[in-house]
């Protein structure tokens, strides 16, 4: 039973759970700590309330409506996270994913706004406006040799004032939003397939959550399954060594920044479609979505099955962090809870090493024991 | 036109301050992507020392406190990816990503909790610095001169000088060229790897405090740096890691960006009706062109981003 065990330990499926629970504990205590720091009397309190989120609500119809609500602001998030897994597979860290996702908003909401397209095509117009911001990083990373961070933040604010610029053509005279998609393009949201009704008539909660999820499997099995994927991560271990074995590498990374573009523009389009948000015309950052995303790629152990889990877990705290006592703290203190544990997730191999060598230890001092029984 | 000239200078001296922190982090051998975080944090260091500090201190005296305090509050930053990059071979873009949200959200908290307890209707994540701002500025005519500016010119020379004709400097290049030669000659590449992100940090957080006493004198937290600290990093690519090449990059990046602030002025561009937004864009859109032209050949240190490892060859 107990080799069992040790066994379990020894995987590296295992020992990134470990690690991720590691940095979510730790994550939380900081933020319990900075909480402390600044108002001791409410600081357990508030820690509860960001983790509980929706179960703040004592009313089980109301619990049941905004746990739909943190689903559909999930997925957007589980996409943004799949989009910077898929790149960083091939050793690109595409952090241009939040101008990816906002080229997807302003290609959906225009689409619909404007010309009253339906929902698929609007999704579709979506994804290829993610895919092309995506190519362009692409490109400029395989002939250029541009580094894909800071070319994708440029992009990032590019695309952001474009974005205001484009969308502004669509929004309500008096208010810096989009028109409702309810009033102004019905056709282009997203069906319910009945899902609303097992959320207490939440309209939010469409299509797009378990979309989202065969998303995920998808991913996970063109990275594991096939050859492109196999491709896709050798060029990533090694460019040389997969240009050496006949690989096209420039092709490989132009494509996984497509795809990546691509997925960051669906997290768009499946999150404004289901007419949860209008687009501010006046924002001034970039969407955090993109950096969230970052968060629960690496808190999900780099794996697509185990970042549907960490996206919940991050939407989960941001969302929280709205229901802290604001006479006391600001929500803010969700984003850096998630700052915090991206920055913990930086050690992750580090324990990983650590962990091994525990293992390694113990068994070494149980063989040895037993060699002594003999 | 003094204007431009203004705010084109201004611009410039974060670009350098910045930039010049970015080089000195990856001639070490560390990519410091945190830069806007530091930035960030050096702000919030400056903005404390300008909101607490009795305006009654001589003007010198004053500049240079309020510069020391951004500097030791971004230069203890920094160290947080000197801990995680060197110490703990932690990957070097996550960490950096990592401090640059965690810059703005700590900002943030911290900012707005000051606020409530002053003022508990106060939520704002605001630091007004109207008449501290007046000790840094003293108009030539009409140029609006800022003690930055000044500031800037020195800390190029000294960077210039440093790394060139002093033997930490080259001994710091070393470690960023090839670790394990350096270490074979008995440098030791942890020590020089955490100076060389420390005075990143310390660059990084001048340019905070500069970036925010350009132009506006109230600043709001929530919005960080707008992407400066990246441009700043395009702008050491540009400058080929070289100090005096970056000084002249910045140059051409402040203007773009002075543009954006001051084109109203000039008739022929106001003639043009141009949208603003094209202006708001035009610094980015210049650097990934520069970029395209620039980094097929570029001269990065060689051992930048990856781990030392002693036992490698």
């Amino acid at each position: 039973m107990k080799k069992e065990k040790k066994n379990i330990l020894k995987t590296n499926g295992m020992q990134s759970l470990i690690a991720s629970i590691i940095c979510i504990i730790v994550g939380m205590f900081v933020g319990y700590v900075v909480l402390l720091f600044i108002n001791p009397a409410g600081a357990g309190k508030a820690v509860v309330t960001i983790i509980k989120n929706f179960m703040t609500y004592t009313n089980s119809g109301m619990r049941v409506k905004y746990f739909g609500t943190t689903l559909a602001k999930t997925v957007p998030l589980l996409l943004c996270a799949l989009s910077i897994l898929f790149s960083y597979k091939v050793g690109l860290f595409n952090i241009g994913c939040s101008g990816q996702y906002t080229a997807g908003a302003c290609a959906a909401l225009y689409a619909a706004l404007k010309w009253g397209w339906g929902w698929i095509p609007c999704l579709l117009f979506a994804v290829i406006a993610g895919a092309l911001a995506g190519a362009i990083v692409g490109a400029l990373k395989s002939y250029c040799n541009v580094n894909e961070v800071i070319s994708g933040i440029m992009l990032n604010w590019i695309l952001l004032y474009l974005t205001n610029t484009i969308l502004s053509g669509v929004k309500e005279p008096t208010s810096p939003y989009t028109y409702q998609l309810k009033n102004y393009g019905p056709k282009s949201l997203l069906p319910n397939i009945g899902l609303n009704k097992l959320f207490n008539n939440n309209a939010n909660v469409t299509m797009a959550v378990p979309l989202a999820i065969i998303i995920a499997v998808i991913v996970l099995i063109v990275l594991n399954k096939t050859k492109f994927g196999y491709e896709l991560k050798a060029t990533g271990f090694n460019k040389n060594a997969a240009k050496y074995c006949g690989m096209k590498e420039k092709r490989n990374i132009i494509l996984s920044l497509v795809i990546s573009g691509a997925l960051a523009g669906l997290a768009a389009s499946l999150y404004y479609q289901t007419g949860i948000q209008q687009w501010e015309c006046t924002t001034a950052s970039v969407p955090a979505m993109g950096f969230n995303g970052i968060a629960a790629t690496f808190l999900g152990g780099l794996h697509p099955i185990g970042t549907i889990f960490s996206s919940f877990f991050i939407e989960q705290i941001t969302l929280g962090g709205a229901y802290v006592d604001k006479t006391m703290y600001s929500s803010q203190i969700s984003d850096l809870i998630s700052a915090f544990i991206i920055y913990l997730c930086g050690f992750v191999l580090f324990l990983k090493l650590l962990m091994k060598k525990m293992i390694a230890k113990a068994e070494a001092k149980k063989a040895a024991k037993e060699g002594g029984d003999k | 036109m003094a204007l431009l000239i203004t705010y084109t200078l201004i611009f410039a001296s974060v670009l350098i301050l910045v930039a010049l922190g970015g080089c000195f982090s990856e001639h070490s051998g560390v990519i410091n992507l945190g830069l806007e975080g530091i930035m960030v944090m050096g702000a919030l260091g400056g903005a404390l020392a300008m909101k607490f500090l009795p305006l009654t201190i001589p003007t010198f005296i004053y500049i240079i406190l309020v510069m020391l305090c951004a500097v030791a509050l971004g230069t203890a930053y920094s160290s947080l990816l000197a801990v995680a990059s060197i110490n703990f071979k932690a990957d070097q873009t996550i960490v950096g990503t990592a401090l640059n949200m965690l810059g703005t959200a700590a900002a943030t908290v911290f900012v707005k909790a000051m606020n409530t307890a002053a003022n508990p209707n106060n939520v704002s994540s605001e630091i007004e610095y109207v008449r501290p701002k007046a000790k840094f500025v003293t108009y030539i005519g009409k140029f609006e001169f800022n003690w930055f500016m000044l500031v800037t010119v020195i800390v190029l020379v000294v960077a210039y000088v440093v790394l060139y004709k002093t033997r930490f400097g080259l001994r710091l290049m070393a470690c960023g060229e090839h670790p394990q030669a350096a270490a074979s000659v008995g440098i030791n590449v942890f020590k020089y790897r955490w100076a060389g992100v420390l005075i990143s940090g310390a660059y990084g957080g001048l340019g905070g405090i500069c970036y925010i006493l350009a132009g506006v004198s109230i600043w709001k937290f929530e919005y960080g740096v707008a992407g400066f600290g990246f441009l700043a990093l395009a702008v050491m690519i540009f400058g080929q890691w070289k100090p005096q090449r970056i000084a002249l990059s910045a140059l051409l990046f402040g203007f773009f960006r002075a543009l954006g602030n001051t084109y109203s002025v000039f008739d022929f561009l106001a003639n043009l009706h141009i949208p603003s937004t094209v202006y708001n864009m035009m610094p980015y859109i210049i650097s990934l062109i520069v970029l395209a032209l620039t980094s097929s050949r570029s001269r990065a240190p060689k051992a930048e981003g990856i781990p030392y490892d002693k036992g490698m060859r």
